[in-house]
């Protein structure tokens, strides 16, 4: 086997630990921290203003306008043009993942409120809730399940946006379609997607677990219902 | 604030050189090829999708793959996803980065389109139906009509995926507006590199405004329920 | 004429919906389909312009298998009206009242010309023409839904639970608007309504279908009050069916008395206890007690002929004189029915 090009699996093994940089496994770790902390960050910073939306009403078409803006910004250019501010450093590709989220994660926090029965908030207010009681024992809850599926949508991107931060040397397994470029191999990019699109279905999976254990209401009633 | 001095620097250099305006390799010619490849790849998108997801939509079956079709497609990595093309078709032609570009603006489409004709009110189908209208006409005066809204911001995600992703394809050898900024840190021109991040973002609004633009003109004020009319 | 011989709808999975159903629908005339849920109303209903086809059995339309029609062909000669309206809400409201005749191929003007007559038979006011139907009211949009199955002027008219989703009030308005118009067209109409009292209301004849898709009785709403073919027909019917019953008796024979009436402001003793003070015009003013001619007690009326027994009575009871003033259309005093002739009728009523 030694004189041929490496199999998948042989090149994988010779380069999952190499204790260099480029490592498969430091790829990967850096990937998870690049695509991860962006998420945290979107959900620090969308639930308040996605609450605040959902306040003030007048506050969200102007938001939203803003957040259709922001979502369609190209990941390229906005990495190329924060280098000019922070530099060739992971920051570089976190701030700018956090925004895509915070443009997924308000409309989906204004909408899960929305969805909050008026009868069920009327009679919390009934029952003499502080408003924000209110809000952490009952209105919170019952948006849950349409604020995880802003999450699930903004991690599984994340993941995969992480890989084009290669192109300015801060991609995670992104570094594995770059390099696979510049001296023609197969092997990496296929490990590089398999394993982006297995983080991204842990990252899934995971979410939809916390639906399940955060919500379990949610489940009784669609088997109740079917 | 020294990085807005050199940004502005950066702009006045890119735009202030009449260099960058004429030639192969001038703005204007970039702009149009990289209009070109989005619009390629859009329109065979939407020629793929909108029909498949209407007839998804339309009889039920396969809707429950579209979704998960759609979700697994956003997990996709689109660099990986291009140098895989390329290095398989090898770079001959533009068809190795198109391919891969409709690949990735097919799912919004599709699962939009699917969820719009899904989506529409059953007693308006029995209606359509209870008066005598056709499959063909149930679909093409009522639900598409109906559902316009969704399948146009199913198109207008995929124009954002495909304006995007044909700037990161500059990487593997294709034109447009993605070669200043590729090239551009290749060689440490960044006034090349924040030039071309400048008109690519503002390529995009461009795109985001037309599609607005679509929107307001092709929907009924019926669906949209927009104020201001009689 | 509609005819169902022999119908029935079995699903793949055995379930029965309707069973050997066989009943007429005659030319003109409304037959209201009735019963609870899981009766197969809607179902029957539907069978006649085939949304749903029927395992066994023939349903005819004048005489002509609708098995036989291509379901659009046939649905566009049968105006279809359902529970939301089904208005298509990309279409301004002429538009939708004209879908039919679009189908048919009628010129744009000729179609939007029909749709803008319908528009007023219907008693929408013509500016709507130009709305979208979400600027339109619930009741608004069902008689627009109306409209738009008369667009083709089709001899047979299908209404599935039409005035269900609408309140109240507005439900009563469309039912008498609906009579109304059915005065003017005589259009063959197949009514599915849950709602016995809309049954009564409406039917000129009324099915009660039972639960599995069984007739239970087929009448005309006065028979079938008085004559409940069973226990199940008897329960639907409810509660106050004697009462409900006395609608289909008349006030034409009632008798009154005229010598009750007194001019306001005249004095004076009458061996009456209870006298109709009346004004200038004839119109009721009050009840006297002879106890105490200072006070006026309230009054009651119906219109003689026209209101039913059940008004006439009704009146009564809205009177501590226990009479009813008995008034003509516009309103003025034509008698009094007393306790005694209420009870007369009342007593013919039951015989009768």
């Amino acid at each position: 086997m030694g004189d041929g090009p490496p199999s998948l699996w042989e090149w994988f093994g010779r380069n999952w630990d190499t204790g260099r940089a480029d490592s498969i496994r430091t790829l990967l770790t850096d990937h998870v921290t690049m695509s991860l902390v962006p998420v945290v960050l979107a959900l620090v910073v969308a639930l308040p203003l996605g609450l605040a939306c959902a306040r003030w009403r007048w506050l969200y078409q102007p938001t939203s306008g803003l957040m259709n803006v922001v979502y369609a910004l190209p990941s390229l250019p906005v990495f190329m043009l924060m280098i000019s501010v922070t530099g060739l450093s992971q920051t570089t590709v976190i701030v700018p993942l956090a925004f895509y989220g915070v443009a997924v994660l308000i409309p989906a926090v204004v909408d899960g409120l929305d969805s909050v029965p008026d009868h069920v908030r009327q009679s919390a207010v009934a029952m003499g809730f502080t408003p924000l009681r209110r809000l952490l024992a009952v209105e919170l809850p019952i948006a849950a399940p349409v604020v995880l599926a802003g999450l699930r949508v903004v991690a599984v991107s994340s993941i995969s946006l992480v890989s084009v931060g290669a192109l300015i040397g801060q991609g995670g397994l992104g570094g594995l379609f770059t390099r696979a470029y510049q001296n023609p191999f197969m092997p990496p990019v296929i490990v590089g997607i398999v394993l982006v699109v297995a983080l991204a279905l842990v990252a899934d999976g995971l979410l939809v677990l916390a639906q399940r254990l955060l919500t379990p209401w949610v489940r009784a009633r669609k088997e109740a219902a079917s | 604030m020294s990085w807005v001095t050199a940004f502005l620097g950066w702009l006045a250099e890119f735009f202030g050189d009449g260099a960058n305006w004429t030639g192969s390799d001038g703005i204007p010619a970039r702009l149009l090829e990289h209009l070109e490849f989005s619009a390629l790849a859009l329109a065979l998108a939407v020629l793929v999708a909108v029909p498949l997801g209407l007839a998804i939509g339309h009889t039920g079956r396969g809707g429950m793959l579209v979704v998960v079709a759609a979700n697994l497609a956003r997990a996709l990595p689109t660099l990986g996803l291009l140098v895989m093309f390329v290095l398989l078709l090898g770079a001959s032609s533009i068809w190795p980065v198109i391919i891969p570009l409709v690949l990735l603006a097919v799912p919004p489409i599709l699962v939009n389109t699917y969820e719009g004709i899904k989506g529409v009110d059953p007693e308006l189908r029995d209606a359509a139906y209870g008066m005598g209208l056709r499959g063909g006409q149930v679909l093409g005066r009522v639900l598409v009509p109906v559902a316009l809204p969704l399948i146009l911001l199913g198109c207008r995600l995929s124009a954002i995926q495909v304006v995007a992703t044909t700037t990161v394809a500059a990487y593997t050898g294709l034109g447009g507006l993605g070669r200043y900024v590729i090239d551009g840190f290749a060689t440490k021109d960044y006034a090349s590199v924040v030039g071309g991040s400048v008109l690519i973002v503002l390529f995009a609004l461009f795109v985001q405004a037309v599609f607005a633009l679509v929107q307001r003109v092709t929907v009924s004020p019926g669906v949209s329920r927009r104020l201001n009319i009689r | 004429m509609i005819t169902f011989d022999a119908v029935t709808k079995r699903y793949p999975d055995g379930t029965v919906a309707v069973d050997d159903l066989s009943f007429e629908a005659p030319t003109g005339e409304i037959t209201v389909l009735v019963g609870p849920s899981g009766c197969g109303k809607t179902t029957s209903l539907r069978m006649i312009n085939r949304m749903i086809d029927a395992s066994e059995g023939r349903i005819l339309l004048d005489g002509v298998p609708v098995q036989g029609i291509d379901p659009p062909t046939l649905r566009r000669g049968i105006g279809y009206v359902i529970q939301q309206a089904g208005l298509f809400p990309h279409r301004k409201i002429v538009d939708n009242i004209a879908t039919v005749p679009y189908l048919l191929g009628w010129d744009r003007k000729k179609a939007r010309t029909r749709a803008m007559e319908l528009l007023e038979r219907v008693g929408l006011d013509p500016a709507l023409a130009g709305r979208y139907p979400f600027q339109l009211s619930g009741g608004q949009q069902q008689r627009v839904g109306v409209a738009r199955a008369l667009a083709a002027d089709p001899p047979v008219l299908l209404m599935d639970e039409p005035f269900s989703a609408v309140d109240p009030i507005v439900r009563t308005s469309l039912q008498d608007e609906l009579l109304r118009l059915q005065s003017e067209l005589n259009k063959t109409i197949v009514f599915v309504t849950h709602d016995i009292d809309e049954a009564i209301k409406l039917g000129d004849q009324v099915a009660v279908l039972r639960v599995g898709g069984r007739l239970a009785q087929l009448a005309d709403p006065k028979t079938l009050l008085a004559e409940p073919a069973d226990d199940f027909v008897r329960e639907f019917l409810g509660h106050d069916r004697g009462i409900r019953r006395l609608q289909f008796v008349s006030t034409e024979g009632l008798r009154l008395r005229t010598d009750l009436t007194v001019p306001e402001g005249s004095e004076g003793g009458s061996p009456e206890p209870w006298l109709l003070v009346v004004d200038g015009d004839g119109r009721p003013v009050g009840w006297r007690a002879a106890a105490r001619p200072g006070e006026l007690e309230p009054y009651g009326t119906f219109v003689r002929g026209r209101d039913s027994m059940r008004a006439a009575l009704d009146a009564a009871l809205l009177s501590p004189s226990g009479c009813s003033v008995a008034v003509d259309e516009q309103g003025k005093v034509v008698g009094v029915a007393t306790r005694e002739a209420l009870d007369e009728a009342l007593a013919e009523a039951v015989h009768g």
